[in-house]
């Protein structure tokens, strides 16, 4: 026992949740219904699109209520692959690489702006995208595209997993999630993402520095756009159909109030918060019924979490609760070497 | 020559309504420096208790427009009091996601409060309704859009004549250019900002009132809006009245006639709009510098 604690010490708790939680995903599908791989899906999915949020909103101090557009172009782009040729990994690249292209040409109208005229231009952006989506042929129009096929992980004379169970789709959508966030994880501890972070706190002192200000703030856009991307191409093989509603603007709030609720400014902030607002929803939707009530008890949250709990759950923990718990560590430890010191 | 008429006078009327929430938009964003995402919500808000006051409990429609003025007013008050009020001093997400908070709020309120689906629209008002001749498209054209330009034009009229000429206008003005100093002088900013902020909530509340026996309502209306409203600030300057009535004006045109000529662009070419300002004139048509 004591050698355990001697391994737990404070600053490995991090690491030792994680590695729990990687346990307990990995094995969800041994124990779990269907039911709960369809949800951590549906959390990691909207955990990646508050990722998209938080690199613009946590990291470089932009708001864009128009994420749901670039969802909407990984989400459409990945069904009319799918619907055309029935590879996975094909249709993913390709929902990615188009919404990293709309971010491309948006943002450069949007960066032009910053605060307030940006949150306004992203959300008119999305609407925009919304409006095309109606009446697009190519995109079904207003009833969207359905019948799309979970088509098997394949690299042509290789190999080719089928995704038909849920479970292998839940594998897959972990392990490319969690790349995807390990990526995210070297991004912000790049000299890039340390120059996101200059811009969000000093603009004019890291154009002093000759950086470009507008022009990183168009990458961290399009990166954020394929983030958004990616988590709409995951999102159409997993119903089956995407409708237009995903570019519209109560779908790219819904990151936002992800991001908030875990704590923007912090990295895990956004999983925790994905987790969180999920469940909240199924929980409002479920007291609620078919009555959809749940918008209102969601916005009574929220505005619960501006007026009192600012830094969101994990910010929060942070702030409070885990310098707390390593001062209870460190007067343990001096404990203990008083004692074999005596 | 008679359908360019036609088409320009329904442009007219449909820019009064994105006009009238444009205004409250300005109004709030000018004085309270707040970017407020529920504006469409109050708009809905009006539209809806309106349609109790005229259509359920059968009142007169100048009277009903009234109540809805007050009831949109006091919602306004107690807004601003109970929530705007403590993030004023916070960074500017949070008030976004406070106002968009309500956005949520209010459409499930008025969904509970009045009909999960749509309103069927309500007769017009005796004198507002029917055709009247024009001579220049000699055809009929409805009273009731005529009504509402000039309506939307009066309140353009009315709000600008308050805010440029009366006394408490001028301290407003000068609550917007310079908080503390407005302070400093003696002026009470926290009363100031509440009727502001009222004031704001009864423009955009005609706008809903005059809309309900127009346009169906729906629990939807509050977030359709909000984006056109926010194309229309920000092609004519966020902050200034003029250009959001002249922007107003622009976009209701230009979308009456490519929903005649090209249905299927009808949205594009808000935006197409937005975009061209945006290049050439980044601050909007209205902006300094």
């Amino acid at each position: 026992m004591s050698k355990f604690k001697e391994l737990l010490t404070p600053k490995r708790i991090p690491s030792a949740l994680l590695i729990v939680l990687a346990i307990l995903l990995l094995a969800l599908p041994v124990f779990g219904k269907d039911y709960y791989l369809y949800a951590v899906i549906r959390i990691l999915i909207l955990a990646l699109f508050a990722f998209s949020v938080n690199l613009l909103l946590g990291y470089t101090g932009l708001l864009s209520f128009g994420q749901g557009a670039f969802y909407a172009a990984g989400a459409f782009t990945c069904a009319r692959i799918l619907l055309a040729r029935p590879n996975l990994l094909l249709g993913i690249i390709c929902g990615v690489v188009i919404a990293g292209a709309v971010a491309f040409i948006l943002g450069w109208f949007s960066v032009r702006h910053t605060a307030m005229y940006f949150a306004m231009l992203t959300l008119a952006f999305g609407m925009m995208i919304f409006g095309f989506l109606q009446k697009l042929k190519i995109t079904g129009g207003a009833m969207g595209l359905w019948g799309i096929p979970r088509a098997p992980l394949e690299i042509p004379y290789l190999f080719s997993i089928s995704m038909k169970s849920m479970s292998s789709y839940y594998y897959f959508v972990l392990i490319l999630s969690s790349i995807a966030i390990f990526i995210f994880y070297r991004l912000v501890h790049s000299p890039l993402g340390l120059t996101f972070q200059g811009i969000r706190d000093s603009e004019s002192r890291i154009a002093f520095t000759g950086i470009s200000v507008r022009n990183t703030r168009w990458l961290c856009f399009v990166i954020a756009g394929m983030y958004a991307g990616l988590a709409g191409a995951l999102l159409a093989p997993l119903e089956g159909a995407v409708s237009p509603q995903v570019s519209h603007w109560a779908t790219s709030g819904d990151p936002v109030m992800a991001t908030l609720l875990g704590g923007m400014y912090t990295f895990s902030g956004p999983i925790a918060g994905a987790a969180i607002y999920f469940m909240l929803k199924e929980y409002a939707v479920g007291v609620a019924g078919e009555a959809m009530n749940w918008m209102l008890i969601l916005g009574a949250v929220m505005v619960a979490l501006v007026l009192g709990l600012r830094g969101g759950i994990v910010g929060s923990l942070q702030q409070s609760l885990f310098p707390r718990l390593r001062a209870r560590f460190a007067e343990r430890s001096s404990h203990e070497q008083n004692d074999i010191k005596h | 020559m008679e359908l360019f008429v036609f088409q320009l006078l329904n442009g007219f009327s449909s820019a009064m309504f994105i006009w009238l929430v444009a205004a409250g938009l300005t109004i709030a964003f000018g004085v309270l420096g707040i970017l407020n995402v529920a504006q469409g919500c109050l708009y809905m808000l009006g539209m809806f208790i309106a349609y109790t006051f005229y259509w359920n409990l059968g009142m007169n429609f100048a009277l009903s427009v009234i109540l809805t003025l007050i009831s949109v007013g006091i919602c306004g008050f107690l807004l601003e009091r109970l929530f705007l009020r403590r993030v004023y001093a916070l960074p500017l997400e949070f008030q976004l996601i406070l106002t968009f908070a309500f956005v949520y709020i209010l459409q499930d309120a008025v969904r509970l409060g009045w009909a999960p689906v749509l309103l069927q629209i309500p007769l017009k008002p005796h004198l507002l309704g029917g055709n009247i001749t024009i001579p220049i498209i000699s055809r009929a054209y409805p009273i009731y859009n005529l009504f509402i330009i000039t309506a939307g034009i009066a309140v353009f009229a009315i709000v600008w004549l308050i805010l440029d000429k009366t006394w408490w206008g001028k301290t407003v003005r000068a609550t917007a250019s310079d908080r503390e100093m407005a302070n400093a002088i003696g002026i009470n900013i926290r009363t100031l900002f509440s009727a502001a902020f009222v004031l704001a909530a009864m423009v955009t509340a005609i706008g809903g009132a005059l809309a309900m026996p127009f346009t169906e309502s729906t629990c939807q209306v509050g977030a359709i809006v909000i984006p056109t409203t926010f194309v229309v600030t920000a092609v004519g300057t966020l902050g200034n009245l003029k250009g959001a009535f002249i922007a107003a004006l622009l976009i209701g045109v230009v979308g009456s006639f490519a929903t005649f000529y090209f249905p299927y662009l009808e949205l594009f070419t808000m935006y197409a709009i937005l975009a061209i300002v945006l290049i050439v004139r980044p601050q909007g048509i209205f902006g300094g510098g």
